[in-house]
């Protein structure tokens, strides 16, 4: 993995990172079907089919790669980039840049931050290395989520993660396409415009959840 | 006087490069691989020889100052290159090109060299497209051409304004592949500041590591110089910072002769002067001549109300303003040779119709070229000119004329070399800018990227084996040996002589005040009184030189101002030449114009029972010289008076 | 114009360097950046100081050695300019100036300003080229190419190899660089023979000598004095994984890579 030239890593984080976006749009589709307001069957039902058809379990491994490579990319081309300019300016770059397209890693480091505290709140009660709370079955999601978004420090901060990830795929879709040389004067305003629209739609969709969640109870 | 000979092949001139590479000499391939090259220089002549001999087989070594070859001042040719490929099915052929480079030049060239330079022309445009030189095309895929000056015919192909950057990007392409191969070592950031000969035969060079200030020997079986022009012998002109004359000038004082010396090209289409500080010229393609119009206020007091901002350019009624190329010489109007048009300009700014800040300067209006073809086909032809204009003047050449004046641009004298490109040394071969060859008194426009691939390419990696074949028994030789040791030495001596002077002025100072003294006395207009004060104020120079400049720093560090002061010390002795060989030709003719011998209508009136030959000097010490004559003979081409009327 | 400069001054490849102030008074704002330095230098020449390194040659905009990092940005404020190009004007009486030479670690520092750009040549090296010899090509005009290709292949070549894409890039890539070149040749019918053997030999001389990854910030568009275009970048990437995926692989590649 080491070994790979830098094109290589950079395609395989920008596959693995489009793989995640889409992703993101089953887990939003799943998401809002919280505000459907049938007392979370519709969620649950999903929920559970996720949870035990065979074909999404083995998706689900194909995620955790996805994941895994991502952020193992990332954080081996981070540091290569760093060595890459022993020393620093005295006087900060200013040249004109897109503004987060220079805190991908950053961005990068809260999302992943967020993606651990989910894992422990949802994955790991459901395989059960940690212990649901009282009162709560270990695959019942829906009222672990209920319970979750009713403290409103919980909602800002998974709001806030959202909006951190947003700024990460407003860079990182168009970004994507650029590595993997899918750029043509003719489409790359176009999947600029689908980038960060897609990034709007996932900042705001998911945060509808927990704001729905709180100004309704 | 020794009378030179270049011998070249006998024959008609058509069939003498053919009967030539029928009959020299070659060399094997095994033994090819015995014998060394060094190549001073990475331009298109040097960077495209290195390559081709790196690829015949023989162990090149190629030398110079910038950090990498594609630096080198054949970048910044913009208009195009010369080839009579006759796409255009306008008339032309290689006896075409042959004839119009002979008359371009005055008749000071040799007719054996120009004929080889037309037939190998079209080789050139073959080798560069399959480079991947990215030409101008039209849209059914394939060339266009462009006409320039000096030529009825359009057979100018050219990659927008840097065609010198593109051509050098395919020599230096080449150059790469070899180096990767293993044929050809570079060694960048050096100075090549001696030639070391062997036997009466150059056999290698001493080289200054730049980086470190250390002194190299080098060997070889054979040397070739192409480390380009003269021109910042003057000071400002379009050469580079770094261009220089040092390892021709060295070959000069180890007994290769220096050819029409005071030959130098003013070209028309530059960037005016703007003040002191100003340290070299910008040139503005020739190529701008095809649309733009050259035109002064024809009343003197349009001039003083331009000078003082009361009007705008184009506010002057055509009436009023004065086409003085189209005037004075109908047929090729503005397309005139850049003699013609540079010694026009400066006849109407001493007469006082000037423009600018300054009063030395004329426009280039391109509004009836707008108006005419359109701003979209303006700016696809000359944008990046335009841009470039902008950037300096502070000023839009769409929305007000360019201001252009003339500035010293190349240099057609240079090392006297014979039909094999070799110099009066055996071993030493001169090629492109730095040798006199094929350009005669004037060199017409894209023929100077023509000439320096030519050379590099399809003429020298044939002459050089010619002489290398007698040489494969020849050892290597030891960069340890006496004659090495003396050399290097020497340049050891000098350094340190220069450096430890009377420390007063800076070296700076020294070459702007040779720069004054050389374009006041030696430039566009020559005189026999002005040339006798320039060799009083040249030897008064040297004198001060030598007390009283100021370098700091080491010898054995990276040290830019010990780099300038062995240059300037090279451009002061050879500004003498100059002005020694303007002044043994009592004749005008191409870029050389002595006031004395101009026809009543001023313009350059040649002698051609008394002055049809080569002037070449020997060197003879310090501060003599003397001239030996190659008679040029005529034989394809009746000499006339040149008209452009 | 008077002026305040900060400038980085190091003697040699080896020495420590720091910031150094100095102050110029009386600039012409027509002057040349360049033209600005050599009065500074003249200055510190003639009071026995030590005058300030930096790689310049053709002073117009096209050879590619100047290599100026000014106040955060390579070739200083204008956009599409060399040093070389850049003019006083620029700037206004008074300012401060920070002068740093381009840092990465494929660039060591020479001396001052001056910095080692022989990186790009060994790249170049790799296959930056053609592989046609002198001689035995066909005529000019026996393969057609589409004017639209030509165009574009010439706007790719017009990179002049300053190293401003690397300076600029928070990652020191040269992406942009080799991206040009790999473009320009690859949209030629000549160069298209080589294409995936050489766009594979760029990218793993480009790794081992030390640039970053591509970031995609395109900082390097920004500062390019040619303006040459981050869709280079992509077209190479695409030319290299088509390389990778589907190009025959010859065995002397395999061995190289």
């Amino acid at each position: 993995m080491l070994l790979y030239s830098s094109i290589t890593k950079k395609v395989l984080m920008a596959l693995a990172g489009l793989f995640l976006v889409t992703f993101l749009c089953v887990h939003l589709g799943i998401n809002l079907m919280l505000l459907k307001g049938d007392g979370g069957l519709m969620f649950s039902e999903a929920a559970t089919f996720m949870g035990t058809n065979q074909v999404i379990k083995v998706f689900e491994i194909v995620l955790f790669a996805g994941f895994l490579l991502h952020i193992l990319f990332g954080i081996l081309v981070s540091f290569q980039n760093r060595a890459a300019r022993p020393t620093a300016y005295a006087c900060g770059n200013s040249s004109e840049t897109s503004f987060f397209s220079k805190y991908m890693f950053h961005t990068g480091i809260i999302v992943f931050i967020f993606l651990v505290l989910h894992f422990i709140d949802f994955y790991f009660i459901k395989i059960g290395i940690v212990a649901p709370p009282p009162g709560i079955a270990s695959h019942d999601f829906y009222h672990r989520t209920l319970l979750l978004f009713s403290s409103p420090w919980y909602s800002l901060l998974y709001i806030i993660s959202f909006l951190f990830l947003g700024i990460h795929l407003n860079h990182a879709i168009q970004s994507g396409f650029q590595t993997l040389g899918w750029n043509h004067s003719k489409y790359m305003d176009a999947v600029k415009f689908i980038g960060s629209a897609y990034s709007l739609l996932i900042t705001v969709g998911f945060s509808i959840v927990p704001l729905y969640i709180l100004l309704s109870k | 006087m020794t009378r030179l000979n270049a011998r070249a092949p006998e024959g008609p001139v058509a069939e003498k490069w053919t009967a030539y590479k029928a009959g020299c000499k070659l060399v094997n391939p095994n033994n090819k691989r015995k014998l060394d090259i060094i190549v001073v220089g990475t331009g298109l002549a040097g960077a495209s020889a290195a390559a081709s001999l790196g690829q015949l087989g023989y162990n090149v070594k190629v030398f110079c100052y910038q950090d990498t070859p594609r630096r080198a001042h054949s970048i910044a040719a913009q208009g195009g290159i010369n080839a009579a490929k006759n796409y255009q099915n306008d008339g032309d052929s290689a006896y075409r090109l042959f004839y119009d480079t002979i008359k371009g030049g005055d008749y000071r060239a040799r007719e054996a060299n120009v004929y080889r330079l037309a037939e190998v022309s079209n080789q050139i445009i073959d080798l560069c497209v399959a480079q991947g030189v990215p030409f101008a095309r039209e849209y059914g895929g394939l060339l266009t051409n462009r006409s320039f000056g000096g030529a009825q015919v359009s057979r100018t192909f050219y990659a927008r304004g840097q065609t010198g950057q593109q051509l050098l990007l395919g020599a230096y392409g080449a150059l790469s592949r070899q180096i990767a191969a293993g044929n050809v070592t570079l060694y960048n950031r050096r100075d090549v500041l001696d030639m070391v000969l062997v036997d009466g035969k150059a056999r290698g060079i001493i080289a200054r590591n730049l980086v470190t200030g250390e002194i190299e020997r080098h060997a070889a079986h054979a040397v070739v110089l192409a480390n380009g022009g003269y021109g910042n012998v003057f000071f400002l002109s379009t050469n580079a910072m770094g261009s220089n004359v040092t390892p021709a000038w060295s070959a000069y004082k180890k007994g290769a002769m220096f050819a029409n010396p005071s030959f130098t090209q003013i070209h028309p289409t530059c960037i005016p002067v703007h003040g002191d500080a100003q340290s070299k010229l910008t040139l503005m393609s020739e190529s701008l001549r095809n649309d733009g119009r050259i035109w002064v206020p024809a009343k003197l007091k349009d001039v003083e109300r331009l000078r003082n901002k009361e009007v705008k350019p184009s506010d002057i009624p055509e009436s009023d303003r004065d086409y003085y190329l189209e005037r004075r010489y109908p047929a090729f109007g503005n397309l005139v040779p850049r003699d013609v048009a540079s010694r026009a300009a400066k006849e109407r700014c001493d007469a006082g119709f000037g423009v600018g800040t300054t009063g030395v300067a004329v426009y280039l209006d391109f509004a009836d070229a707008i108006k005419r073809k359109g701003h979209d086909t303006i700016d696809s032809l000359y944008g990046n000119l335009f841009q470039m204009y902008q950037q300096i003047v502070a000023e839009s050449p769409y929305e007000t004329p360019m201001m252009i004046y003339p500035a010293v641009h190349y240099t057609m004298g240079g090392l006297w070399v014979d039909y094999e490109l070799m110099t009066t040394i055996p071993g030493l071969y001169a090629i492109g800018e730095c040798n006199f060859s094929d350009h005669g008194a004037n060199r017409l426009g894209a023929s100077a990227l023509m000439q320096g691939l030519a050379d590099g390419y399809f003429v020298l990696p044939y002459t050089i084996g010619n002489y290398l074949a007698a040489e494969i028994h020849t050892p290597r030789f030891d960069p340890a040996s006496s004659e090495f040791n003396t050399a290097a030495q020497a340049v050891t001596d000098r350094l340190k002589s220069i450096k430890n002077t009377g420390a007063k002025e800076s070296v700076d100072h020294f070459h702007r005040r040779l720069g004054k003294i050389m374009w006041e006395y030696c430039g566009m207009a020559r005189n026999e009184a002005g040339l006798n004060e320039a060799l009083y104020l040249i030897a008064e120079l040297r004198g001060e030189y030598a007390r009283g400049v100021k370098i700091p720093g080491g010898v054995n560090e990276y040290n830019p101002e010990l780099e300038k002061a062995c240059r300037v010390a090279d451009f002061i002795d050879l500004g003498e030449l100059m002005v020694r060989d303007a002044l043994q030709r009592s004749e005008s003719c191409g870029g050389h114009f002595r006031e004395e011998y101009q026809t009543s209508e001023g313009e350059a009136l040649r002698n051609d029972d008394e002055f049809a030959f080569v002037g070449a000097w020997e060197y003879k010490g310090r501060d003599a010289a003397q001239l030996h004559r190659e008679e040029l003979q005529f034989k394809e081409i009746k000499l006339s008076q040149r008209s452009y009327k | 114009m008077n002026l305040t400069l900060k400038i980085w001054r190091q003697k040699s490849a080896t020495a420590e360097g720091q910031m150094v102030s100095y102050d110029v008074s009386g600039i012409s704002a027509d002057s040349s950046f360049f033209e600005m330095l050599d009065t500074l230098n003249q200055k510190l020449i003639m009071s026995g100081g030590d005058p300030v390194s930096f790689d310049h040659d053709c002073r117009e905009g096209i050879c590619g050695t100047c290599s100026l990092y000014i106040n955060g940005r390579p070739h200083g404020p204008e956009k599409g300019v060399t040093t070389c190009q850049l003019h006083m004007r620029s700037f206004k009486d008074g300012d401060t100036i920070h002068i740093e030479p381009w840092r990465a670690r494929a660039f060591p520092v020479i001396s001052d300003l001056i910095v080692d750009r022989s990186a790009f040549d060994k790249i170049i090296q790799a296959g930056g080229y053609v592989s046609v010899n002198t001689g035995g090509v066909p005529d000019a005009n026996t393969i057609p190419v589409p004017k639209e290709k030509s165009d574009e292949a010439f706007d790719a070549a017009t990179c002049i190899g300053c190293g401003a894409c690397v300076a600029a890039c928070s990652n020191a890539a040269a992406m942009l660089f080799i991206g040009a070149k790999v473009s320009h040749l690859a949209l030629l019918p000549q160069g298209q023979v080589e294409a995936a053997k050489r766009v594979q030999q760029m990218v793993a001389c480009m790794d081992e000598l030390g640039f970053g990854n591509c970031s995609n910030t395109y900082a390097c568009e920004a500062e390019c004095p040619k303006g040459i275009s981050v869709s280079n970048i992509a077209r190479m990437n695409r030319e290299f994984l088509s390389a990778k995926l589907f190009a025959e692989k010859e065995k002397i590649i395999q061995d190289s890579l």
